[in-house]
């Protein structure tokens, strides 16, 4: 399964994502915390810099994981445009822009076996209380195996529909598709008591 | 034990995988994916507790970074991203579609499924989607309300197609339609 981290190694890739996050949160406090229209587009210069220093590569692919937002920002500038309070309306966006850039950078620079093993720091209190964890971690895994594995099934049905039938395959397919994904469901679950369970 | 996490897992890889199916458009040109869809079935299908962890499951893989809304979004930027309401309403959505479809017997499984997940995922999603715009986008309760009413009509589709479809697996699988088993 294709993850979000940048293939592009950066320095940051290698400092641990516990920082990283803690950091991450004490920007987003800050962004919300300060109204200053000049200070806000500071903040976002400042996100860019950030996202141009690994390269070129690496500042287009985060730029273009911003598009999502572009909407958005159309709409709150056009808005406030309306109710002529155009200062506010770019705060709010040039907000919005950088919290999510600054998110987005983490993920780009962090490992997903660097993620788990903060949520396994995480979860420290729940096995002090006897919760099983590596159930946690087992389901992970799952989901990662079977969502590829569910689309292509996805896949298969909406090719067989088209076969049979002119009109494109809607929501129809979707019954189907989930009496697929209880089957596997069941099929390992089996497995896994066959294995001496959990 | 192992049926219920097989069972979360899963339904957590169907929520994904219903976000890369090219998604289906209204007649009045509202893009609606399958995603919210999934969450309603997670509900209805699994009953509160697991249809909740479910949908918690895939929350907390975007935070990890994982790939799994739909046009393959993903990652911490999502969370400070407008939408974030939503995402963060989805597992307790979940978990109240099912915690109706456990608590209302009486009814048909079609019936229940689809007023389950016209209050779980498409009052209790809302309620939390519209907070989550008030205070990314600094705008009170009725113009957030005004923003996201454009999608309010695709979602009470997707609750009767959940109807329809939780009916259909109580029919073809119904020892594993487990909020009623």
């Amino acid at each position: 399964m294709i993850s979000l981290t940048s293939p592009v190694e950066t320095r940051a890739h290698g400092w641990p994502a516990g920082a990283k996050l803690a950091a991450l949160c004490a920007a987003t406090l800050l962004l919300f915390a300060v109204e200053d229209l000049a200070v806000q587009a500071a903040f976002c210069a400042g996100m860019v810099v950030l996202y141009a220093l690994p390269g070129r590569a690496f500042l287009r692919v985060g730029l273009g994981r911003l598009r999502m937002l572009w909407p958005f920002v159309a709409l709150i500038v056009l808005w406030h445009l309306v109710t002529r309070d155009t200062a506010a309306g770019l705060v709010i966006a040039l907000r919005m822009i950088t919290a999510v850039g600054l998110a987005n950078l983490v993920t780009m620079t962090t490992k997903l076996s660097d993620m788990m093993a903060v949520v396994r720091w995480l979860a420290t209190p729940l096995r002090r209380f006897g919760v099983k964890t590596r159930s946690l971690e087992l389901s992970v895994a799952l989901v990662v195996r079977f969502t590829p594995v569910l689309a292509t099934k996805g896949q298969m049905l909406t090719l067989a529909w088209r076969a049979r039938s002119r009109k494109r395959a809607g929501w129809r397919v979707v019954m189907p598709f989930t009496v697929l994904a209880i089957d596997d469901a069941e099929h390992v679950a089996e497995a896994l008591r066959a294995r001496g369970g959990l | 034990m192992e049926r219920n996490l097989t069972m979360i897992a899963l339904f957590a890889a169907l929520i994904a995988a219903l976000g890369l199916i090219p998604k289906f458009t209204l007649g009045f040109g509202v893009p609606i994916t399958a995603q919210s869809l999934g969450i309603m079935l997670c509900g209805t299908v699994l009953g509160a507790w697991r249809g909740g962890l479910a949908a918690l499951l895939v929350v907390g893989l975007v935070a990890l970074g994982l790939p799994l809304l739909a046009g393959g979004r993903g990652g911490l930027g999502v969370f400070a991203s407008p939408s974030v309401g939503f995402l963060v309403g989805w597992p307790i959505g979940a978990f109240v579609t099912g915690f109706v479809m456990d608590q209302w017997r009486s009814a048909p499984v079609g019936i229940a499924a689809g007023v389950a997940s016209v209050i779980g995922g498409i009052i209790v999603v809302y309620i939390f989607g519209i907070m989550g715009m008030m205070v990314t986008l600094n705008k009170t309760m009725l113009e957030a309300t005004l923003l996201v009413q454009a999608f309010i009509p695709g979602d009470l589709i997707k609750a009767v197609l959940a109807g329809l479809i939780t009916s259909g697996l109580a029919k073809a699988r119904p020892a594993s339609v487990l909020s009623r088993a």
